[in-house]
């Protein structure tokens, strides 16, 4: 009974192990559909099968943790820098030491123990209507000032990019400052948060508000569509102001991902990060997703060169993993809802 | 299953997988930094609790006065269409609240058609007219209350119908109108299955994350979410999610001791009630009515959406597509079957025991609903991963073989947090159900010789059919919606039409989310049919 027992376990157990080498396992925080572009071209270019999860960054990185060494995933990908900061503190990663990373991925891009690594760069500049109040903004602590007053759409406190745009002033400004900014700021909305940063701009569009802060991506993309014509108007009436270029520069964060500790296939994950950085996939960033290539001298698409050059803020981006639960708190205390 | 015991242990093992889960949200919540908890009492817990109270009770009405005036309507009257309305009044059930709110958001923003219609054709800009804004507090209301006035429809509806019209005879030889029999004897006698219709409308208006946080509504749950992504502790997180909890099954008290130990049952063989035939204004009137709901809850979102879909086909023809109805489709249907049949042990072992311990087995499984998506499955994620990871060392050390993870990543841990958090809602069936059946019947049957199993089989199993349909329909229907747990546990390349319309709609993307929603509604949409079927009496 006993080994019989035994025997069937055997069985059902190598049927379960997935087969060979020639694959890799994806953990992945960024949407499927998104990355699908770029792991097709992986696998045409190396036969390397890529399996995918997609999900939460802290639901897949609490799944990592509780399967612990048994866990079937190489490669951790997430749409922000604090979360990849997250799972290095989880101490899940392994550091990898690999010329092809370390030449094309500027190093504010990746973290100091080689545990993460940036793919793409994401801005999050100023956007503005005709309507806006004749008053300079060419910073983000600009947008405190009181001529703002019920002019600004932002979305929730609770979105990822907003955290990180706060953590970064209260690395750069201090505590007390930016709880001021943020409270000059939350009087200035001209509506509760609501929606996703492409709303906000719509909500500009149709004049509830004339300043908006959001990721380019997302206004590049509302200008590709063409066929959705009601987007790419909306998207067309809005001025990009790059915030800070006088001084520290422009907010930024990354997608970006590690190798996993436990990761069954090392080689092929590692073959992975590096061919997310080649230059053919960081085109497809930059034409598919619309977002700043990682690499620099990757001609960057029409759109994106429409804004023009910019200066982003050299912040280390693990300050942003550093400072996130500080800055969720300030915009609790703010009343940032 | 010869022996009350038997059914007891199993009623037992069943709310321990439910348990489960809840145990591991206490063991994560010790420990929780008093740090966190202290800012979130200063800050913004006030806040999570109106929002969550006001929505609750917003819902609450609603849902209410349309799911029992519906029921009302097709049940005592008969008017054109009453026998389509029957079943389309169900249709909403289908749809999840998150769609509901971004084709509502779509339609009636202030950067959609309809003020942009009023801005152009006016000549008017934002501020010179007066429009409700959808995503507020009120939009929530609304839309929650159209996506989940079925559940106090159908079991209203059921309950309504199972009366026999010997009540309201002797109502009427009482010298009652029709509307006060049914006011002080219809009604009354389906409180329970109202009640119970209610409070699973009201646990996934709390548990849910989607349509509010897309609203912008700071309620329990959203505050659950922001404190473990945004303030990274996963045990403060827990300790709300109980909180969440707790104040579930305080309300279920009070529920359950305002409900005074009356028992309602009818025979069978009871004529069943006679609709009276309406016509002229009353029947406009009537059918006015009832469209309202399917109007609102189903056909203007899901033309919304259908627009939306419409417009890129192409998924249609690519076999990844098919694989996600098949692989939605199958997973409801085990989950649903499966959950029925545990339910049926649970209630069932009640019935016949009347012991304390079924009785607490099946308070514990009846929680789980309230419970948030993505905090059920990562109950159910860390202590299957433990018991993997346990099973691996022992072989390893033992036998020199590694199992790796056994149940981790695959359909089986998927299928438990489905049970988990959806058990409550079979239950809930079948349970209104048995309750209809007075205990002499299973007293004349076990003196018949017949075992409990039997009798459940052969006696109580052809009565209360239709409310084992029930539980299945609502079951396959809610999996197929499922989104925050299928995300986590899932294995690898496996997805399903709400996963796939989830990432399309959350990456702003509403045109092509469309089309895989307008298949979970098609899909919604066969065992609607089936069930109205069956149930026609």
């Amino acid at each position: 009974m006993k080994k019989a027992l035994i025997f069937t376990l055997v069985a059902v157990v190598s049927a379960c192990q997935p087969q060979g080498s020639n694959e890799v396992n994806l953990y992945s925080a960024r949407q499927e559909a998104l990355m699908q572009p770029l792991l097709e071209a992986f696998t045409k270019e190396t036969g390397i099968k890529v399996n995918v999860i997609s999900g939460k960054a802290d639901a897949l990185l609490t799944r990592i943790k509780s399967e612990a060494g048994n866990s079937p995933a190489d490669v951790l990908l997430t749409t922000d820098a604090g979360r990849l900061h997250r799972a290095k503190t989880a101490d899940v990663f392994m550091p990898v030491e690999s010329a092809i990373l370390n030449s094309r991925i500027p190093s504010q891009y990746r973290d100091r123990d080689q545990q993460w690594f940036g793919l793409s760069v994401r801005a999050r500049p100023i956007l503005v209507t005709e309507a806006v109040p004749a008053t300079p903004i060419t910073r983000y602590e600009d947008l405190a000032k009181p001529e703002l007053r019920g002019q600004i759409c932002i979305r929730s406190s609770g979105n990822i990019y907003n955290q990180s745009l706060t953590a970064s002033l209260l690395e750069q400004l201090g505590e007390a400052p930016t709880q001021a900014w943020a409270k000059a700021l939350v009087s200035n909305f001209a509506r509760q948060p609501q929606g996703g940063d492409r709303d906000q701009i719509r909500a500009a569009a149709a004049g509830q508000c004339s300043v908006v802060v959001a990721n380019t991506y997302y206004l590049a993309n509302m200008l590709a569509s063409q066929d959705n014509s009601d987007d790419f108007a909306a998207a067309s009436k809005m001025r990009v102001i790059w915030p800070n270029q006088n001084d520290r520069g422009a907010h930024v964060n990354v997608s970006g991902a590690g190798v996993l500790k436990a990761a069954p296939n090392k080689i092929n994950a590692i073959k992975l990060i590096e061919f997310l950085v080649s230059d053919s996939a960081q085109r497809i960033y930059a034409d598919v997703n619309f977002e700043y290539p990682i690499k620099e001298n990757i001609e960057l698409n029409q759109i994106l060169n429409s804004w023009g050059k910019f200066k982003a803020d050299n912040l280390n981006l693990s300050k942003l993993g550093d400072n996130n639960a500080a800055s969720v708190k300030l915009m609790d205390r703010v009343g940032w809802k | 299953m010869k022996h009350p015991l038997t059914w007891q242990v199993v009623s037992l093992s069943i709310s321990a997988l439910v348990a489960l889960p809840l145990l591991t949200l206490a063991w994560l919540s010790v420990s929780a930094d008093t740090e966190i908890w202290r800012h979130l009492v200063d800050t913004v817990l006030t806040d999570y609790v109106r929002s969550s109270i006001t929505l609750m009770l917003g819902v609450a009405a609603l849902t209410l006065l349309l799911g029992i005036g519906s029921a009302f309507l097709v049940t005592q009257y008969s008017f054109k269409g009453v026998r389509f309305f029957n079943w389309a009044l169900l249709l909403p059930l289908a749809m999840p609240a998150y769609i509901t709110a971004y084709s509502y958001t779509g339609l009636l923003d202030v950067a959609g058609p309809v003020q942009n219609f009023i801005r152009n054709s006016f000549g008017l800009e934002f501020g010179d007219y007066w429009f409700p804004e959808i995503r507020s507090m009120g939009g929530a209301i609304f839309v929650l209350s159209f996506v989940l006035y079925p559940y106090v429809y159908l079991l209203a509806r059921a309950s309504f119908l199972e009366q026999s019209q010997h009540l309201r005879d002797v109502a009427q030889l009482l010298g009652y109108t029709r509307r006060q029999a049914f006011f002080r004897v219809t009604l009354p006698i389906a409180r329970p299955a109202i009640i119970a219709g209610l409070s699973l409308a009201l646990m996934e208006t709390l548990a849910d994350f989607g349509a509010v946080s897309y609203f912008g509504i700071n309620t329990f749950t959203t505050g659950i979410f922001r404190t473990w992504y945004g303030l990274n502790s996963v045990a403060s997180a827990a300790q709300l999610a109980l909180m969440l909890l707790g104040f579930i099954v305080i309300l279920l008290t009070i529920e359950k001791s305002s409900q005074k130990r009356a028992a309602y049952h009818t025979k069978k063989s009871a004529k069943p009630v006679v609709a009276r035939p309406l016509s002229g204004g009353k029947q406009i009137l009537a059918i006015a009515l009832v469209s309202l709901p399917l109007l609102l809850g189903f056909l203007i979102p899901s033309a919304k959406l259908l627009s939306w879909a419409l417009a890129d086909t192409s998924q249609l023809l690519q076999a990844s597509f098919w694989r996600l109805v098949g692989n939605t489709v199958s997973l409801a249907g085990l989950t649903a079957i499966l959950a029925v049949c545990f339910a049926l042990m649970i209630a069932y072992s009640y019935r016949i025991s009347q012991s304390r311990v079924s009785k607490w087995a099946k308070k514990i499984v009846g929680l789980g609903y309230a419970v948030p998506g993505l905090v059920i499955a990562i109950g159910t994620l860390i202590p299957l991963a433990y018991f993997d990871n346990t099973l691996d060392g022992i072989l390893k050390r033992n036998f020199d073989i590694s199992s790796g993870l056994l149940l981790s990543g695959t359909v089986v841990a998927l299928i438990i947090a489905y049970l988990v958090r959806f058990l409550a809602v079979a239950l809930n069936a079948v349970d209104s159900g048995l309750g209809g059946i007075a205990q002499n019947m299973d007293q004349a049957a076990r003196s018949m010789g017949l075992s409990p199993f039997s009798v459940l089989r052969k006696v109580h199993l052809p009565i209360i059919r239709s409310s084992v349909l029930t539980g299945v329909l609502i079951v396959f229907v809610d999996v197929m919606k499922e989104l925050p747990a299928t995300l986590v546990l899932r294995p690898f390349n496996f997805n399903t039409l709400a996963v796939r319309a989830y990432e399309l709609a959350s990456d702003e993307r509403l045109a092509d989310a469309a089309l895989p929603s307008v298949m979970i509604v098609l899909v919604g949409l066969v065992p609607v049919i089936l069930l109205s079927r069956k149930i026609k009496q």
